[in-house]
């Protein structure tokens, strides 16, 4: 009897477990808490680049939110036309994609001289991902130290083989929003995974189930505002904007690392820089230049157009959006039949000799 | 008590740290705006990333990957994912040389 269901039922190849065998395999390697590639650069210039401002951040944050509210009074204001609808578009991608950048960037600390204001925007941003301020942070230190590393980084967005009906389903967050409310309300019953209770100090953990008592309330409330006005319109406004927005982030933020090396010490080999024009890269903060903030991730958003000058020639030719995915897609495809496929990243004439690792073969 | 000499103050710029290591230990030496001096363990507390990469700040240490933050005059963590404190030591400046009280 063929399984109808197959295609959707998650068997990657490997084990991407935290406590699993590939754990273990990548500690002997070596291959966690290494020392990893860093392009040489001049450390006046990185410095330079590490500076604080709160100017840049204060001001993307002005026009971000503005640009929220707007969008969101014109869907209120045109509910029940069609009118509503080219709102209900832009503001669901400034929500459901650009929180992800301010999530990101607010975590390292980096957008605000101020820390306050980073902690502030991390909180707000986490809330818009329903995503756990707390976990998330130490999910993505991790993601950091070990970036790629199969059995310690728990934030492999494609593992092999890749998962291509549940990504299109995602794209309108078909299984990730309903997969972050459930993992929310987990938090919130106080029960947390291995994997997490693995990268999470558990002294954090207690943290981690008021924050998510919070933001279930809040979400709860929306719900049930929704019901006693009988209108979509508060969920649309909160907590959907995640499910129906989150298309572009797809598009823009996948290439990060897919189809790339696992399992590396070096982020030219497993993270991918990509160009985008302007208007793109202010809702994504700049991530684009994934390799940069990867090698240097001190170095604030606004600065990244900087650094990449400054490295390019160390770097892999970074190409733009539409030669990314021509290069993207079919090697993904590829990997659903055979998961050890990867695109091997060529460096520059002269460029510093990469650090493939012990187990560079997967 | 004699301190181990350890390296030139014109060595550190000001407003800045660099890597240090001695007898199997390695240390990092911060040197503010106003010349002062401080000492402390050169990796983090949170997992294997040198401090002399990182941004000094005042007298806040930011290191690379993680953006947790250090004090240096007393090693309190004070931005996550670090908890625990850094382990600081004596340094002076004596005759252009900074010199640091570390355990041999």
């Amino acid at each position: 009897m063929i399984d109808i269901l197959a295609p959707l039922k998650f068997k990657p190849t490997r084990n991407y477990s935290l406590t699993g065998p590939e754990r273990q395999r990548a500690l002997d390697d070596g291959l966690a808490n290494a020392e990893w590639y860093q392009t040489p650069i001049d450390r006046k210039v990185l410095k330079e680049l590490m500076k604080r401002k709160d100017g840049p951040a204060l001001r993307d944050t002005a026009i971000w939110l503005g640009l929220l509210v707007a969008t969101g009074a014109g869907g209120v204001y045109f509910w029940g036309t069609w009118w509503a609808l080219p709102f209900f578009v832009v503001y669901g991608v400034l929500y459901g994609t650009s929180s992800d950048s301010r999530w990101h960037e607010s975590l390292h600390g980096t957008p605000f001289r101020t820390d306050w204001m980073n902690n502030w925007l991390y909180n707000l941003a986490s809330f818009m991902q329903i995503w756990n301020p707390v976990i998330w942070r130490w999910s993505h230190m991790r993601h950091h130290t070990d970036t790629t590393v199969v059995g310690r980084d728990p934030e492999i967005g494609t593992m092999r083989p890749p998962q291509m009906i549940l990504m299109a389903l995602n794209l309108i967050g078909l299984t990730s929003v309903p997969r972050n409310l459930m993992t929310l309300s987990r938090h919130a019953l106080g029960r947390f995974t291995p994997d997490e209770r693995d990268f999470t100090p558990a002294a954090e953990l207690p943290k981690a189930a008021n924050v998510a008592r919070i933001h279930m309330a809040i979400h709860l409330t929306v719900w049930l505002s929704c019901l006693y006005w009988w209108t979509l319109l508060p969920a649309l406004l909160i907590g959907l904007p995640r499910a129906y927005g989150v298309w572009f982030l797809l598009f823009i933020g996948l290439p990060q690392h897919a189809g790339l090396a696992e399992d590396v010490l070096d982020h030219r080999l497993n993270s991918r820089t990509i160009l985008l024009p302007a208007p793109v890269r202010f809702l994504y903060w700049n991530m684009n230049y994934h390799v940069e903030h990867h090698m240097f991730p001190m170095v604030p958003y606004h600065a990244l157009p900087r650094l990449h000058a400054a490295i390019r020639h160390d770097c892999p030719r970074a190409k733009g959006w539409w030669e990314t995915w021509v290069q993207l897609l079919p090697v993904m495809i590829r990997q659903v039949r055979d998961h050890k496929y990867y695109i091997h990243q060529q460096l520059p004439p002269g460029a510093g000799a990469p650090k493939s690792g012990p187990r560079a073969l997967h | 008590m004699p301190l181990t000499p350890a390296t030139a103050l014109d060595d550190v710029d000001g407003d800045d740290v660099i890597r240090w290591d001695h007898g199997g230990r390695t240390s990092a030496i911060y040197r503010t705006k106003g010349d002062a001096v401080f000492a402390a363990d050169g990796l983090c507390t949170h997992e294997h990333v040198h401090l002399a990469d990182g941004l000094l700040q005042g007298h806040l240490i930011e290191y690379p990957k993680h953006n947790g933050r250090f004090d240096i005059r007393h090693g309190a963590p004070k931005r996550a994912p670090d908890r625990v404190a850094l382990k600081t030591y004596p340094a002076r400046v004596v005759a252009g040389r900074i010199e640091i009280d570390v355990p041999e």
